[in-house]
């Protein structure tokens, strides 16, 4: 896979408001059962549990694995690894990430994604993640949206619009939504 | 107001649409950077940045000494998902049925 890079940008902050309390949206993360119902949908796994040093595994979805299938490529069962830095439920989670879908992907190695959930006023919380992507320009690209039009997925946005839809209404969009349309 | 208003609102002035494009050529910025070239004072570039931060669609974030914009889709992608969406649908499946009409007609 080709990529166009663009290394300036090494950072990336989102930011979602969500009529949802704190523990919702850190259950939303971090748990299982959730994280398959919404945007990619890989399975959230901590070995032993959630807390500093614990290994992070998000296991590959149903959906992911049909797209790699019609991109012509075998989808392994871990799209993603990394190890927790920080776990403070349910207001602030860090840790590092990995793509480990794709081999150039793989190869940028690890980078740092943090989860910062705040309470704002009416029973809304605000979600800000921050994805510091240094040294790994073309998982920048891939997160920021722009392998899309590929059936990568919308990245970040597409996958925190489609949370704040899902805890909101019960419901997310299509889960082939997004991922190889194209 | 709510929530789409405020992107809307946002949205509609030429000098906020700017210093959006100039966020998305290059995230992270100082307010210094993002004024650089406009003609207009610090002060308003600041009001405008406020209206982008109050809508969602700028984050800013403290490095050391220097506040840091930075670019926040997700509002847009909200409208997309909640309206862009919703319509182009419409046509494919307007299309999908003209499709399928003309078919039997055959």
């Amino acid at each position: 896979m080709t990529i166009e890079t663009d290394t300036r940008v090494t950072t990336q902050v989102y930011r979602v408001y969500i009529k949802a309390t704190p523990q919702a949206i850190w259950d939303a993360i971090t748990k299982p059962e959730w994280t398959e119902r919404y945007g990619y949908g890989g399975t959230a796994e901590w070995d032993p549990d959630l807390r500093p040093g614990a290994t992070y595994r998000g296991l590959t979805s149903d959906a992911m694995k049909a797209g790699g299938a019609q991109m012509g490529r075998q989808v392994p069962d871990v799209a993603v690894d990394g190890e927790v830095l920080e776990a403070n439920p349910p207001r602030r989670l860090v840790q590092t990430w990995r793509m480990t879908m794709d081999e150039e992907l793989a190869a940028e190695g690890y980078t740092r994604l943090t989860y910062e959930i705040a309470e704002t006023k009416g029973g809304v919380s605000k979600l800000t993640v921050t994805h510091e992507l240094e040294g790994a320009p073309k998982l920048a690209v891939l997160m920021s949206g722009g392998l899309e039009e590929m059936g990568a997925g919308g990245g970040w946005s597409w996958v925190l619009s489609d949370l704040k839809s899902l805890l909101e209404t019960g419901t997310s969009m299509d889960p082939e939504d997004g991922l190889n349309q194209g | 107001m709510n929530d789409d208003d405020r992107v809307f609102k946002a949205l509609s002035d030429p000098t906020r649409r700017l210093l959006l494009d100039r966020l998305f050529e290059r995230d992270g910025r100082t307010l210094t950077d993002l004024e650089f070239g406009l003609e207009m004072t610090r002060f308003g570039v600041m009001k405008h940045l406020r209206i982008l931060e109050d809508a969602g669609l700028v984050v800013t974030r403290r490095q050391g000494r220097e506040k840091l914009h930075f670019l926040n889709p997700v509002p847009i992608r909200l409208i997309h998902d909640r309206w862009i969406d919703k319509y182009t649908e419409r046509q494919v499946s307007a299309l999908a049925d003209l499709k399928r009409e003309l078919e039997e007609e055959a």
